[in-house]
């Protein structure tokens, strides 16, 4: 992998896009399984209708998942110091999430030169799901 | 309404093995294909001892633990009433398969808004590996929609 350096680097710059597959069932039960969240929230119908949903939804951290990936395909994951993501909606069976990042600070802490990050997650409407940001050590 | 006595409430020590064929699913269930992930030899090129557990997978060694379906149920809340507002961790050394985990999860506060509409609790976690560094410090704030 190409990594950035922190000299190359611009607050406002945007090296970060990542589409992810459309969200299916199949994603979830996957999710579900693989990530050791059981809440039948979603992968059970039957359990989502009897708590007022209409349908089963997306874990948050599918979600996060993605905004992983988005920052891990742009510095290697040793250089991710911090990551947060706030989940602003839910993500529902058939959207398809887009992650973006930005470029919104440099700086420099412990000895390091950093950059902080700022990510969204939107639907293919361009609506919101969830933003956060990594701040990621460069050389 | 969340009784607030639950602040400070603390687990025990847990530990949780970190598994490769866990990971190699996890890397599969996020759409993940860097090789790094998945693929033990592009995992060492890169500096690593073993495959490494991608960003959010230390949330899910966390959930092993159960702390969070045990600390909503001795609140008294529903599973079905919960969302993950937010979650944040700080990384300080890698997490790859073959390490054991050690969490400690700490409820650290528990607030509402809306007159009690939503209410939010605040659980810290630090993951600590088998030789007793500290590898990573979680939050996560779950919404309970009453």
């Amino acid at each position: 992998m190409a990594q950035p350096n922190y000299a190359d680097v611009n607050v406002g710059d945007q090296p970060i896009r990542l589409e992810a597959a459309p969200i299916s069932r199949t994603t979830l039960a996957l999710y579900g399984g693989a990530s050791g969240d059981h809440n039948p929230m979603h992968i059970d119908i039957d359990y989502a209708k009897a708590a007022g949903e209409n349908d089963v939804f997306a874990h948050g951290m599918l979600i996060m998942a993605y905004l992983g990936r988005s920052v891990t395909s742009w510095v290697p994951q040793s250089a991710v110091r911090s990551f947060s993501t706030k989940f602003t909606a839910i993500t529902r069976v058939g959207e398809t999430i887009t992650v973006t990042g930005k470029v919104a600070e440099k700086m420099e802490a412990d000895g390091e030169k950093r950059v902080r990050i700022e990510l969204a997650a939107a639907n293919e409407k361009g609506e919101p799901k969830g933003s956060g940001e990594a701040v990621v050590a460069l050389a | 309404m969340i009784d607030k006595k639950h602040i400070g409430r603390t687990t025990a020590p847990q530990t949780v093995d970190v598994e490769k064929g866990r990971l190699k699913f996890f890397a599969k269930a996020i759409g993940e294909t860097d090789p790094v992930y998945t693929d033990e030899a592009a995992a060492a090129a890169a500096g690593y001892k073993a495959l490494p557990a991608p960003p959010t997978f230390t949330f899910c060694l966390e959930m092993e633990t159960n702390s969070l379906w045990d600390n909503i149920a001795a609140m008294g809340v529903p599973v079905g009433k919960i969302l993950h507002g937010s979650q944040s961790f700080t990384y300080h050394a890698p997490i790859v398969a073959g390490d054991r985990i050690t969490f400690v999860t700490k409820v650290s506060d528990i607030f509402d808004k809306k007159g009690g509409a939503l209410e939010f609790i605040v659980e810290d976690s630090t993951a600590t590996n088998q030789d007793g560094v500290l590898v990573a410090e979680l939050q996560r704030v779950i919404v309970v929609r009453n």
